[in-house]
C-alpha cells in the first residue's frame, strides 16, 4: 500500500499543485470577500474547454491559456453582475452561472462532451523548449511549480496594494468600503473577476496537463477547492505569520495526498467523492475557524 | 446647512406590523453646529440617522445639503463629506486588517484604489502620532489586529480613521453606549475635540444625558417620531439635568443616566 502510494507522490504534488491555482480562486471569493460563489463548477471547466479548443485550433499553449483566464474572468463578472445589479442572492447568481455555463462549454467544444489533444499537441507541458530541456519525469511537476510560485507572488502583492485592501475590507467589514466611498457591490464583481479567471486557468492547465477536457470536470471542483482551501487556514490557524496564499498552496497539496492515500489504502477511484465529502466534513468537524472568527466580526 | 424637510418613514406599510415613524419630520442644521439628539428607544433616532447617510430610503421628503437635494444620492457616496461612527465599534474598522492597514486604508478614500502600495510607508509616523494622541498605546501595536482590540480602542481607531480624511459631517449613533464609563469619557472627549479642531457639523445620537449637556451647542428630544424639545445657544446651556429627567419622564419612557 505504502509502495503504491509513493510510485503516485508525484503525479499527487502535480496534481495538488495545478488544483491550488484553482483553491487562489476560492480563496479570494471564500476567505477574502466571504462570497459562496458556485460559479466555480462551471468556470473551472470552461477553462479546460476554451484552452482545449484554441490549442486544437492551432494557438499556442500561452495564448490559450491567457483566453481560458479572459473567459473565466467573463464568468465571475456576469455572477457579480447578477448578484449585485439584479440582487440576487449570492449562491443563486453562482448556481445560474454555473448552470449556464454547462451548455455554454459545451457550445465552446462544439458539442463535444470530450475533446482529447493529440500526443504531439504543443502544450506548456509539452513540445516546447522549456519543457523539453527539463527530466521528462519532473517536467510537470517543475513547471506546475513555477506557475504555483509566480501567482502566489503576484496575488501577495495584489493583496498589499490599495485595491487588495479594499478587497480585503470588503469580506471583512462593507460597512467600511461604504464609509471610504467605494460601491461595495463593484468591489465584490472586481473579486468575482479576478477568482474565476483563475479558476479557468487552473482547469486550462489541468486540461493541458491531461491533454483531456471533459465536460462534467467541473463537479465538484468548488467542494475540492474548499477543502483545500480550509484545510490550508485550519492548519496554520495559529500561525499569524504564514501567507494566506502559502497555506492555500500546502492544503491544495496536502488534500490531493489524503485522497491519493486513501485510494492506496484501497478504496476505488470510484469512492473518491466520498472521500472528499468525509474529508471536508472532517475539518470542519474539528476545526472551528469560521466559528470564531464570526464572534469576533 | 442640512435640511431635512418633511419626511415621512413607515417600516413595513401594508402589513400587521406597520409602523409609522416619521409623518412630515424637519430639522435643519447649521453648519458647525454640533447637535445632541436624545430620546425614548423607538423614537426614530437610528432611523433619521439612517434617512441622513443614506442607508435607508424615505417614503417622502426632502434631504438638502448646502441646498442640493441628496434624498436618492447614494449611501456611499455620501460618505464622502461624511463620516459615522456606530454603537457597536465593530462597525468601523476591519477585524481581520492590522491597525495599521485600516489606518492606510482610511487614508486612501480620496485616492485611487490601484495597484500602488496599500500602505504608503512615508505616512506610517504620521499614524502613529494621530493614535498616540489617544493615550490608548494603539501607536505601539500596528501590526496587531482590530480585532484583537477592546471596545473602546477599536471605536477611537474608527474615529481617527474618520478624522484621516477630509469629511464636513460627523454623524454619532450612540457611540459610547458600548463601553464602559472611562472608555465612554474618553471617546466622547476625543469626539468633541475632533468636532472643534477640524469644525466639523455633527450629529450625536446619545443615551447619555450628561454628554448631550455638556457637550454641543444644540440639544433635541425625540419622541415617536417628533422633537418635543429643541434648545440651542443660551437656552440649551440653560438645560439642567432636572428639566432633562422630567421632560424624559413626562414621555413616560424609562431614562438613560
Ligand atoms: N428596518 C426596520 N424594519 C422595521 N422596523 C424597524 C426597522 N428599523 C427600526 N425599526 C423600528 O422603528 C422604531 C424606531 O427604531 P430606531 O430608529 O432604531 O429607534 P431609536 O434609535 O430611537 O431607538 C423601532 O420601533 C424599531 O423597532
Ligand atoms: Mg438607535
Amino acid at each position: 500500500m505504502l509502495t503504491s502510494f509513493v510510485a503516485t507522490l508525484p503525479s499527487t504534488l502535480e496534481q495538488g499543485l495545478i488544483y491550488a491555482v484553482l483553491a487562489f480562486g476560492i480563496m479570494i471569493t471564500y476567505a477574502i470577500l466571504d462570497f459562496p460563489d458556485l460559479t466555480v463548477d462551471g468556470s473551472f471547466p470552461l477553462g479546460g474547454a476554451v484552452s482545449s479548443a484554441l490549442i486544437l485550433a492551432g494557438w499556442g499553449p500561452l495564448a490559450a491559456l491567457a483566453a481560458a483566464i479572459v473567459a473565466g474572468t467573463l464568468a465571475g463578472l456576469f455572477t457579480g453582475l447578477i448578484h449585485v445589479k439584479l440582487k440576487v442572492r449570492a449562491l443563486f447568481s453562482g448556481i445560474i452561472m454555473m448552470t449556464a455555463l454547462y451548455s455554454i462549454n459545451l457550445r465552446i467544444t462544439g458539442g463535444n462532451a470530450l475533446l482529447s489533444l493529440p500526443r504531439k499537441a504543443v502544450t506548456i507541458f509539452r513540445n516546447n523548449p522549456l519543457a523539453d530541456s527539463l527530466p521528462a519525469d519532473l517536467r510537470v511537476l517543475i513547471i506546475a511549480a513555477l506557475i504555483v510560485v509566480g501567482l502566489k507572488l503576484l496575488l501577495d502583492g495584489y493583496l498589499r496594494t490599495r485595491a487588495g485592501y479594499l478587497l480585503r475590507a470588503a469580506g471583512d467589514n462593507e460597512t467600511v468600503v461604504t464609509a471610504l466611498g467605494r460601491d461595495k457591490g463593484n468591489v465584490k464583481i472586481v473579486g468575482l473577476v479576478l477568482a474565476n479567471g483563475l479558476v479557468a486557468l487552473s482547469g486550462a492547465i489541468l486540461c493541458q496537463q491531461q491533454r483531456m477536457f471533459e465536460v462534467s470536470m467541473g463537479t465538484g471542483a468548488m467542494v475540492l477547492g474548499l477543502a483545500s482551501v480550509i484545510i490550508g487556514l485550519n492548519l496554520f490557524r495559529r500561525n499569524e505569520k504564514v501567507r494566506i496564499t502559502t497555506k492555500v498552496v500546502v492544503g491544495a497539496i496536502l488534500y490531493k495526498v489524503c485522497v491519493a492515500f486513501a485510494i492506496a489504502a484501497g478504496l476505488s477511484p470510484m469512492d473518491m467523492k466520498l472521500v472528499t465529502a468525509a474529508l471536508f466534513l472532517a475539518i470542519l468537524a474539528s476545526g472551528t475557524i469560521k466559528r470564531k472568527e464570526k464572534a469576533h466580526a | 446647512m442640512l435640511e431635512i424637510r418633511n419626511i415621512h418613514k413607515t417600516y413595513n406599510p401594508g402589513t400587521v406590523r406597520e409602523l409609522g415613524l416619521f409623518d412630515g419630520f424637519s430639522l435643519s442644521v447649521e453648519a458647525g453646529q454640533f447637535l445632541s439628539i436624545v430620546g425614548s428607544n423607538g423614537s426614530g433616532k437610528t432611523t433619521l440617522l439612517n434617512i441622513l447617510c443614506g442607508s435607508i430610503p424615505v417614503d417622502a421628503g426632502q434631504i438638502l445639503l448646502d441646498g442640493q437635494d441628496i434624498t436618492r444620492q447614494k449611501e456611499h457616496l455620501r460618505s464622502r463629506r461624511m463620516a459615522r461612527i456606530y454603537q457597536n465599534p465593530a462597525m468601523g474598522t476591519c477585524a481581520k486588517m492590522t491597525i495599521q492597514e485600516n489606518m492606510a486604508l482610511a487614508d486612501n478614500k480620496f485616492k485611487r484604489m490601484n495597484l500602488l502600495p496599500g500602505t504608503d510607508k512615508a505616512r506610517i509616523p504620521l499614524y502613529r502620532e494621530m493614535l498616540s494622541e489617544l493615550g490608548l498605546g494603539l501607536e505601539n501595536m500596528m501590526q496587531a489586529r482590530a480585532g484583537s482590540l477592546s471596545g473602546g480602542q477599536r471605536q477611537a481607531l474608527a474615529m481617527t480613521m474618520a478624522r484621516l480624511a477630509p469629511i464636513e459631517f460627523l454623524v454619532l449613533d450612540e457611540h459610547t453606549a458600548a463601553l464602559d464609563p472611562k472608555a465612554a469619557e474618553v471617546i466622547m472627549e476625543l469626539t468633541d475635540r475632533m468636532v472643534k479642531q477640524h469644525k466639523l457639523t455633527a450629529i450625536m445620537v446619545t443615551h447619555n444625558l450628561r454628554f448631550a449637556l455638556d457637550y454641543g451647542d444644540r440639544l433635541l428630544m425625540m419622541h415617536q417620531g417628533q422633537a418635543v424639545l429643541d434648545a440651542a445657544g443660551d437656552e440649551k446651556k440653560a438645560l439642567r439635568m432636572e428639566n432633562l429627567l422630567s421632560l424624559f419622564n413626562e414621555i413616560s419612557i424609562e431614562c438613560g443616566n
